[in-house]
């Protein structure tokens, strides 16, 4: 099996993909988005509940593959308790990371850089990137679904 | 001497000289053999095809139609001669009832505008299958919405395959079109069309069938399978892009206005009244793709000398072969398993997502298609969000099922 391979699917991906954290509606929440991605078809919904700034909580429904599945789960891992503006650089760094973007410089993004073999594999990073477009447009309060095209 | 046919079996299919006409197949992918199995989304070229656009375009290039020159008078030679071939291939009653197009999406479009719209009326009713690509249901719900007419979809069983019983119902007095797909893209179905066909003619309604899976996999003949319309494109008959054909019979396509208009679709133009030019040039308006039409020629013909009856019994074959192989593989679902299928297989595995097979696939040079194959109302039917789905041609082998096999385990394993 190829090195490349292996980067892409990573034990902590895998971990994520079969134990998604995070994976359910909130009852709460104050923001919320659908995404989908029109190639495969697959859909998430994530949900937050923000207050004075803050990401209290954060959960999603939905998924995908396993680097869609993993990368949603990580991700509401890595922005529960931040600060939204801090969440938006996340999402920045993220974004950066996965596309390649500026040589793919981005700052320590702790247990998400396990996602970072998603760049050698360009038809994968809409996969990567589903569930943080739709954090990005929930975080927007836009109503509309979001897509990856 | 004329041979009669039926003497001999259908030669059978030398694949190793088969693959050696198409030069993509000796590509290495991610330093491995490329092994094709993406056929239902496009075919590769067989070196002829090649060749033919490059010769035209080193040696005959000129717009048709228009010139007095000699270059101009080639090309339109090459051109009209293209249609005289893909009548045959079809076994269409004369050349006028081939209607180029960019492809199967547009020929359908095509009939959806002239033919439809036209004349339907809020009450009409358009049938489809359940199984159709968006392409033979998009139009039509345009088409519904314009008119006023309904929508009526006919269901498949578990297996993929058509309820006939429910299409005896649902075909009636209010059909006045039938759109159905010959094969099924995402299950490989074969549609019984000429028992829709009855059904329809009974009724008074045309039938449109959406060829695109079968031309490379079934022998076509539209008279006998006795339908209205027949689209296909050329790129999933070994052929360009670019490129698609549109049969209609005489009749229907005589009683059609115009879709787009321009140049080569008229026959005299006054500010005060513009007449139009007969089928097929009333459909082709503006410069045609003259190098796509003269390579789908040369495709067909390339089939032609294989034989479908040979590409048949090879494909056949290898369905049998894949079908055996990956299901003897732990967690794996085939999806469409009717009786009457071409060689398509759709299959899912448990806990590894279509997306993620497609990708272990590749680094291993194999080419598979994953999603929903532009038949999300398929999916949605059989509760799933996509399949993988390999797909075979005349130029594929034994060996390229194995690697299927081999690298669905390797997913299997990594995902374990």
């Amino acid at each position: 099996m190829s090195g490349d391979l292996r980067d892409l699917y990573q034990q902590l991906v895998f971990d994520h993909y079969k134990r998604p954290r995070n994976h359910h509606a909130l009852d709460d929440a104050t923001h919320h988005a659908e995404g989908h991605n029109p190639l495969c078809g697959d859909e998430v919904t994530v949900w937050l509940d923000v207050a004075d700034d803050v990401v209290r909580n954060v959960g999603f429904e939905g998924g995908g593959c396993a680097i869609a599945t993993a990368s949603a789960s990580l991700m509401t891992e890595a922005i529960k308790g931040r600060p939204v503006a801090e969440v938006q650089r996340i999402f920045d760094e993220f974004h950066r990371m996965v596309t390649g973007k500026e040589n793919g410089a981005h700052g320590d993004l702790g247990k998400l850089e396990v996602l970072a073999g998603v760049r050698e594999f360009p038809v994968r990073v809409k996969c990567a990137t589903l569930a943080w477009h739709t954090l990005h447009a929930a975080l927007e309060r836009e109503s509309k679904s979001v897509s990856t095209e | 001497m004329k041979l009669e046919r039926g003497v001999f079996a259908p030669a059978a299919v030398d694949v190793d000289r088969v693959r050696a006409d198409f030069p993509i197949l000796a590509e290495r992918v991610n330093g491995r053999p490329l092994v094709y199995l993406d056929n239902g989304a496009t075919t590769q070229k067989p070196r002829v095809v090649i060749d033919a656009l490059a010769s035209y375009y080193e040696h005959d290039n000129a717009n048709v139609h228009r010139g007095v020159h000699t270059l101009s008078r080639r090309a339109t030679d090459a051109y009209d001669a293209a249609r005289v071939t893909v009548q045959r291939f079809v076994n269409a009653a004369s050349p006028d009832e081939i209607v180029f197009v960019r492809g199967t999406t547009e020929a359908i479009n095509l009939v959806a505008f002239s033919h439809a719209r036209p004349r339907l009326v809020p009450g009409d009713e358009i049938v489809v299958t359940a199984m159709e690509h968006h392409s033979n249901i998009v139009p039509w719900q345009l088409t519904c919405e314009a008119t006023g007419a309904k929508l009526v979809v006919i269901p498949i069983d578990d297996t993929g395959a058509l309820r006939m019983d429910r299409a005896e119902e649902l075909i009636g007095p209010r059909t006045r079109v039938v759109a159905v797909t010959h094969v099924s893209n995402a299950l490989g179905s074969i549609v019984p069309v000429a028992r829709i066909v009855e059904l329809a003619h009974r009724h008074g309604a045309v039938v449109l069938v959406d060829g695109a899976q079968a031309v490379s996999h079934v022998a076509v003949d539209v008279q006998a399978l006795g339908c209205d319309f027949y689209a296909f494109s050329g790129h999933k008959i070994f052929g360009p892009t670019g490129i698609g054909v549109l049969w209609g019979r005489a009749p229907l396509l005589a009683a059609m206005p115009p879709w787009q208009g321009g140049g080569d679709m008229i026959r005299t133009v006054a500010f005060e009244k513009t007449t139009y030019a007969d089928p097929p040039f009333r459909f082709e308006a503006g410069t045609p793709d003259i190098a796509g039409a003269i390579g789908l020629a040369v495709a067909l013909d390339y089939v032609a000398g294989i034989g479908l009856d040979a590409i048949a019994a090879h494909e056949e074959h290898l369905l049998a072969d894949a079908t055996q192989r990956l299901l003897a593989i732990p967690g794996l679902t085939i999806v469409g398993t009717a009786v009457d299928k071409a060689s398509i297989v759709s299959f899912t595995v448990d806990g590894i997502h279509p997306h993620d097979i497609g990708t272990v696939l590749d680094q291993e040079g194999v080419a598979i298609r994953a999603g929903h194959h532009c038949a999300m109302p398929v999916m949605k039917r059989f509760g799933i969000s996509g399949t993988a789905r390999a797909s075979f041609a005349l130029y594929n082998s034994r060996a390229d099922v194995d690697a299927l096999a081999a690298g669905i385990e390797s997913a299997r394993r990594l995902f374990a």
